[in-house]
């Protein structure tokens, strides 16, 4: 444990060291640059990217699509988080979303991406998120660019491991970072840690058409921590791999406390056994209330259903579901080849890459080399299982990725370089820098079984001075690398947005000409739309007033309001009659407690406003649409509680619009 | 004072110059008809209309559905402009091939039609692409025929 303190601390002084020795442009940085990077990374004016990247945003609980190899971020999507960009969350439509057991969750910490794959190769269809502090997944659909989709994970604290896929996207999963107390019995001392908590592993069912997601069952595994996890392909398509650390089972100090081991584990699950022990009824129903939030593109909204139980399986009831598999050192990425033959654990307190061979695998399992058992779980020989180690990788291995070749490049965190290396011969081939200090890794197709190769993107944890400085908070700093030769070659500093922990790239082929433009105003099944301006209209119910408006280039229909008094809610529910792309129009009103609206073509959506004070409040639309933009605005007015002035609405019959139509008539 | 300035401005230039060419040099060749293209073309030139009558009473029904979901909004049945003209008269000054591009495909009529052209310079407003078939403009034109007085 000490050797590993000293160890830490000489590679942080390493890194400090390099740091400063390290300036922008020059040095190190400058003799790693591509001769044509420039030509390399350029993408003209009209024409597009390569590829869409499709970028975790960490800490700001929301997704980027950034285009490769520009490194142009194209948009920014909310997931777990309101955003004041397009009014997610904040619209009586979209709050559903942030639903969770325990009510209303403006902001999370989403970390990795999971794209849909057919056969292991990406398919374009949905993308994945974790979010990881108040445990739920994400799907978002490629095709429409926002959150159709999320779902809470019950048992769970920290939904770290999580949302990787399996090869036709049967299952994502989430494997807690915090072994938790099941939610029903949870008041336990937090000392009983060993009798009472558990790492709960739950197997999320994806289906094939609509891509609804639903918790199919938990694994009730040892108490330890899962960190992250990868699904097999081809020949061990069937199985998942999860990486573990604190399998001290520590409740404090882990940094010092879950560190004690030479040997964590990496927990292999074969999947469809559990399916098969499901059908046979060993699973058991337990308490454990979660909400799922449904987003639905015909109406325009979503709905966000609580739900009381889910179904568990204890590995005790369940023989030959699952292997541990020793990995040195607190294993943090757990990445299968792109061929479904090698497992490689980047144990990020480890001086040796190991990568477990999967057939090995399945012969100790047949010859039962075990090495005793963890809480009844076998645990299966090192070296029975081990393909081999590379030797001295580097410092602070995070995570792998697969370059189609033959070839790995994992990131190095301490030692903050990436480093390629062969996967049969388990040879260095090359390394190079990356400023600084990088996390994740990113290949176009990286992680399935049809790698792309092209590029590596390397997520930086730290950004120094690579950009101008933007006081204490920087952008984190992205760095693209042309892995296409045989030297990797740096191309491209990019800022990126939050903290990405993870990000996919994909060919734009797969998801461009599919992507939706409008909302067709005949499909708009929104209870409250007004799909003409003949169906605007204002309605008292009590206390409550719902506004049926509309907006086109460029105005509001109606635009003069009067007979809203105190106390009233009003609802103002705006259907955009626009059917051309990109013709968005906002809505916002003086004094609201709430974002704007930002409403697609097409789309109906809702603000709710409570007026604070008597007199008469002007609305206008926030984004620009045409030259009488500045024109597209209008009136309401408020009156005291128990004034007579009665409910009246209007669009171009005031006086003044008389006269217009007069002149206009001339 | 203003000559001072000239001079730093010179200067600035002159500096930056180097660099900037050497810039330009390396950059690949802008590709003029790429940046210049157009991403999206809403549908094909129509060329003929056919009418016939009567008017249809389906084809005129149809017609003022569309019209009003996806023209109300600027259009009047009467001589009153909102953002786009009123409709009333309008069979008798556009032919119904026009009638129909500037339904069908607005973006080539702005761009090539003057008679289009001239409408943008008084309106201000590009006529929205709202999404509308072939066939169902000419359902429009047949309640534009019916607006106009035509049994």
């Amino acid at each position: 444990m000490r050797t590993k303190y000293y160890l830490i601390t000489l590679a942080l002084g390493a890194l400090a060291i390099s740091q400063t020795s390290c300036k922008p442009g020059g040095g190190s940085a400058s003799s790693d640059l591509a001769g044509d990077a420039a030509q390399k990374v350029y993408v003209a004016p009209g024409t597009h990217d390569e590829f869409y990247s499709i970028v975790s945003g960490g800490f700001n609980g929301q997704v980027s699509v950034i285009g490769l190899p520009s490194g142009r971020t194209l948009k920014n999507i909310a997931v777990f988080s309101q955003h004041p960009e397009n009014g997610w969350g904040y619209s009586e439509e979209t709050k559903p979303m942030l639903n969770t057991s325990h009510g209303f969750i403006p902001w999370d910490d989403s970390h990795h991406i999971a794209l849909s794959t057919t056969n292991s190769e990406h398919d374009g269809r949905w993308a994945f998120i974790n979010g990881n502090n108040t445990p739920r997944i994400a799907r978002i659909s490629l095709s429409s660019f926002k959150t159709e989709e999320i779902i809470e994970i019950p048992n769970s604290g920290g939904n770290h491991s999580s949302p990787f896929i399996t090869a036709n996207t049967e299952y994502a999963v989430a494997g807690t970072r915090f072994s938790v107390p099941p939610d029903n019995v949870a008041d336990v001392p937090i000392s009983s840690f060993k009798q009472n908590f558990k790492g709960y592993i739950s197997f999320i069912s994806i289906d094939k058409e609509t891509g609804r997601m639903g918790i199919k069952f938990q694994l009730k595994t040892p108490g330890v921590s899962y960190d992250l996890a990868r699904a097999g392909k081809g020949k061990s398509a069937d199985w998942f791999f999860f990486s573990t650390y604190n399998t001290e089972q520590a409740s404090t100090l882990l940094e010092v406390n879950a560190s004690q081991k030479d040997k964590d584990y990496i927990l292999a699950v074969n999947w469809k056994k559990a399916e098969q022990y499901l059908a046979q009824g060993k699973g058991k129903k337990e308490p454990g209330t979660y909400a799922h939030n449904v987003w639905d593109e015909d109406t325009h909204m979503a709905t966000s259903t609580l739900i009381k139980e889910v179904m568990t399986l204890d590995p005790k009831d369940c023989p030959d579901m699952l292997y541990f598999i020793p990995c040195p050192k607190s294993p943090h990425g757990c990445d299968v080849d792109p061929t479904g033959n090698y497992i490689v654990g980047s144990g990020k307190l480890a001086a040796v890459i190991p990568v477990f061979s999967f057939d090995k695998m399945q012969k100790a399992i047949s010859s039962k080399a075990y090495d005793g058992d963890f809480d009844g779980i076998p645990i299966l020989k090192y070296e029975e299982v081990l393909h081999g180690e590379v030797q001295k990788p580097g410092l602070g291995p995070l995570h792998t990725e697969f370059d189609g070749k033959g070839n790995a490049i994992t990131s190095m965190f301490v030692s903050s370089e990436l480093v390629r290396w062969n996967i049969e011969k388990l040879e260095i081939i090359d390394r190079v820098p990356t400023y600084y200090s990088v996390g994740h890794l990113s290949i176009p197709g990286g992680p399935t079984a049809k790698p792309h190769g092209k590029y590596v993107v390397a997520y930086n944890k730290i950004t120094k001075d690579r950009y101008l400085p933007t006081g204490p908070e920087l952008a984190h700093s992205a760095q693209l690398f042309d892995i296409s030769g045989d030297k990797m070659k740096l191309l491209l500093d990019f800022p990126t947005t939050g903290e990405p922990h993870y990000a996919e790239a994909l060919p734009a082929s797969l998801i461009k000409d599919k992507v939706r433009k409008i909302y067709e105003l005949e499909k708009n099944k929104h209870p409250y739309a007004a799909k003409s301006e003949k169906e605007t209209r204002v309605e008292r119910k009590g206390k409550e007033v719902h506004v049926y408006m509309t907006t086109i280039r460029s105005h509001f229909a109606p635009d003069n309001i009067e007979g809203i008094k105190m106390g009233d809610e009003v609802y103002f529910h705006v259907t955009n009659l626009e059917q051309d792309w990109d013709v968005p129009h906002g809505f916002a009103i003086r004094g609201a407690q709430n974002a704007e609206l930002l409403i697609m073509p097409g789309e109906t959506q809702t603000y709710k406003w409570i007026p604070t004070r008597v007199g008469v409040t002007p609305f206008y639309c926030t984004d620009f649409c045409s030259a009488l933009h500045q024109e597209m605005q209008g009136y309401i007015r408020v009156s005291p509680t128990n004034s007579n002035v009665p409910l009246k609405w209007g669009l171009g019959n005031s006086p003044e619009a008389a006269a217009a139509k007069a002149v206009a008539g001339k | 004072m203003k000559k001072t300035l000239w001079a730093v401005f010179f200067i600035l230039i002159l500096s930056g110059c180097g660099k900037g060419a050497k810039q330009r040099e390396d950059s690949p060749e802008f590709n003029e008809e790429k940046m210049e293209k157009q991403e999206v073309i809403h549908g094909t030139e129509i060329t003929e209309v056919i009418l016939s009558n009567p008017l249809d009473a389906a084809m005129v029904k149809e017609g003022e559905e569309i019209y009003d979901m996806k023209c109300m909004s600027c259009h009047r049945l009467d001589e009153t402009r909102i953002v786009g003209p009123g409709w009333a008269g309008i069979t008798k000054r556009r032919t119904p091939v026009w009638l129909t591009n500037m339904i069908t495909n607005v973006d080539i009529m702005l761009e090539q039609d003057p008679e289009a052209q001239k409408m943008l310079e008084e309106c201000l407003i590009r006529m929205p692409n709202q999404n509308v078939t072939v066939e169902q403009s000419r359902s429009i034109i047949e309640f534009m025929r019916k607006n106009d007085g035509e049994i």
